[in-house]
């Protein structure tokens, strides 16, 4: 019963992202939207893509829903991350961050890619506010894998 | 108030308060903690008579029946229902498993298509899921009796929404949110005039109010021992002997038999009729232990301390503007939970931070969604109080939201 884990990770950076979130909007040009729901408390969020599907490039990334700090400062740094990022890049990233939330050490090249994302590794010793961190990134595994499902489909 | 709240005797009962002195747990609406005397009568049973309950018929297996009997005479007489009906007590695994009983052996002999069951929207999802199910089962509806903000269901709803068709009353006896108290003898009234049956979900009444089942003239009474510093695991549940004995079993197997043959069995008598299975005998004599640590402290002497430890945190709570009070303001008609939210700041944030102070509260939606959606909100917190929490308890809760407060900016 550390006070050390709890307080550390409502960090700084985290802390600025979910007071002002630069993503939180809904994208009304979006190619994809996905609902993602957090079982554990039953906190909702919608996740919008815009992908240029020729190139395969996402081109923008936001988020709505009334979610926790760690949620919303978690979706805040992915949607930040993904801009300008191919699909390809977006799913490694997504498997570098709920790796690292599920227990995984990173490389020091690893962390460099997930930028401020990074620092939310401490959340994978709190085993109930796991589920907050990966919410979105949960969300977007959900978009990118019904895209993958379209696509071999046509 | 004449307690002392300051001081605190009974903190040296409880072996993990003792282990963690700064601790502030304020959560044992989720789980009360277990004094000594109870861990010790679990290891107690172990060692001095460890045999398969009603199987064996040496020594042994005798003293561990014996004790299972002296379990249910005790329950039987703390909630009213009468030593002499000691019968009438059956075994579960939590408040839960009872009401599932009920809902699946009980409910069909009285449901038909078209028939109502009425509960409150306060439920747990204990005491609404069964009915959810057990109305489609049968085709009937689920009627909800609505509270206002304070959490006060009024007469009018209650003659409004029990009528001819409701068989069945199930109602939270205290809310686990709002810490209210629901008007159950009344409901039983209403319901027995439309010739239903009324059951109660007693899991946060008997930690804290003196249940009387024979006054509150109910059917069935439902709680759980961990709420009242027995063991997880033991469920009871009471109910009238004629409608106890009329109903099938839920669960079949070993023990509820009277003999079996190859295409057919016949069933034991009420309560073994509803135990299939070997029980968790152990726990069942550590929750014997744990209704007479309270009958020595006093049902009512710890009434007396939670009332007024809930007085001092609704005092506390007060004096901090970003605090919105969920349920009644008045600290008199909560028996101990005390529900709120800190404006901006989602509840799993607050317990998370709350945490880091060593300040144990619950966060969520308290498996009462339904009542978070009715008061307009998804999720909430929640510090619950019991007589072992003291006034550096409250003190601390109040700190640590004070840090809450300043981290967040919502001063």
């Amino acid at each position: 019963m550390s006070n050390s884990t709890t307080t550390s990770i409502y960090s700084a950076a985290l802390m600025d992202h979910n007071a002002h979130p630069d993503y939180k909007y809904e994208l009304e040009d979006a190619t994809y939207s996905h609902d993602g729901i957090n079982a554990s408390c039953g906190d909702e969020m919608t996740l919008y893509l815009k992908v240029n599907n020729d190139t395969n490039v996402i081109e923008e990334a936001s988020f709505t829903g009334h979610v926790c700090a760690i949620s919303q400062a978690s979706a805040d740094m992915m949607a930040g991350l993904l801009e300008g990022e191919s699909i390809e890049e977006a799913k490694r990233l997504s498997g570098l961050f709920i790796g690292m939330i599920q227990g995984n050490e990173l490389s020091d090249e690893d962390k460099e890619d997930l930028d401020e994302a990074a620092e939310l590794q401490s959340i994978s010793r709190m085993p109930a506010r796991v589920k907050c961190a990966e919410l979105a990134w949960r969300t977007l595994n959900g978009i990118l894998s019904e895209r993958d499902k379209e696509l071999a489909g046509k | 108030m004449s307690i002392d709240i300051a001081a605190n005797p009974y903190k040296k009962d409880f072996p993990l308060l003792v282990k963690h002195p700064d601790l502030a747990f304020l959560d044992s609406a989720a789980t009360a903690q277990r004094p000594e005397v109870v861990l010790a009568a679990e290891r107690e049973f172990y060692e001095t008579m460890n045999a398969n309950p009603l199987r064996g018929l040496y020594e042994l297996s005798i003293r561990a029946t014996e004790s299972i009997g002296n379990a249910r005479k005790h329950i039987a007489a703390f909630i009213g229902a009468g030593e002499e009906n000691y019968r009438d007590i059956v075994f579960t695994r939590n408040t839960s498993e009872s009401l599932n009983l009920l809902a699946y052996s009980f409910a069909p002999t009285v449901l038909e298509e078209g028939d109502e069951v009425c509960i409150t929207i306060m439920e747990h999802h204990s005491n609404m899921i069964p009915w959810q199910q057990a109305c489609k089962r049968a085709g009937a509806k689920l009627v909800y009796l609505y509270c206002d903000e304070n959490g006060q269901i009024s007469e009018e709803e209650m003659q409004k929404k029990i009528g001819p068709k409701t068989k069945i009353v199930s109602a939270v006896h205290v809310s686990n949110v709002l810490g209210v108290e629901n008007p159950v003898k009344r409901l039983a009234e209403l319901v027995h005039a439309q010739g239903g049956y009324m059951i109660v979900d007693g899991a946060q009444s008997v930690p804290h109010i003196k249940v009387d089942v024979k006054d509150l003239d109910c059917d069935f009474f439902a709680f759980s021992g961990h709420k009242i510093f027995g063991p997880m695991g033991i469920g009871v549940l009471w109910g009238r002997h004629e409608l106890l004995d009329a109903m099938p079993p839920f669960l079949t197997g070993g023990e509820m038999i009277e003999s079996v043959s190859e295409q057919d069995a016949v069933w034991s008598e009420v309560p073994e009729k509803f135990e299939a299975g070997t029980q968790d005998a152990a726990g069942i004599y550590a929750t014997d232990a744990a209704l007479t640590y309270v009958e020595q402290i006093g049902l009512d002497k710890m009434e007396e301390r939670e009332a007024a430890l809930m007085a001092y945190l609704a005092e506390r709570m007060e004096e901090l503007p970003y605090i919105e009070v969920v349920g009644p303001k008045d600290p008199a008609k909560r028996y101990g939970a005390f529900s709120f939210n800190v404006k901006g700041v989602h509840p799993h944030d607050v317990s998370g931070i709350l945490s880091g102070e060593n300040v144990a509260i619950r966060a969520g939606h308290h498996c009462a969604q339904p009542l978070l959606l009715y008061m307009g909100m998804h999720t909430c917190c929640r510090a619950s109080v019991a007589f072992y929490n003291d006034k550096h308890d409250i003190d601390s809760l109040i700190d640590a939201l004070d840090v809450l407060g300043g981290m967040f900016n919502v001063k």
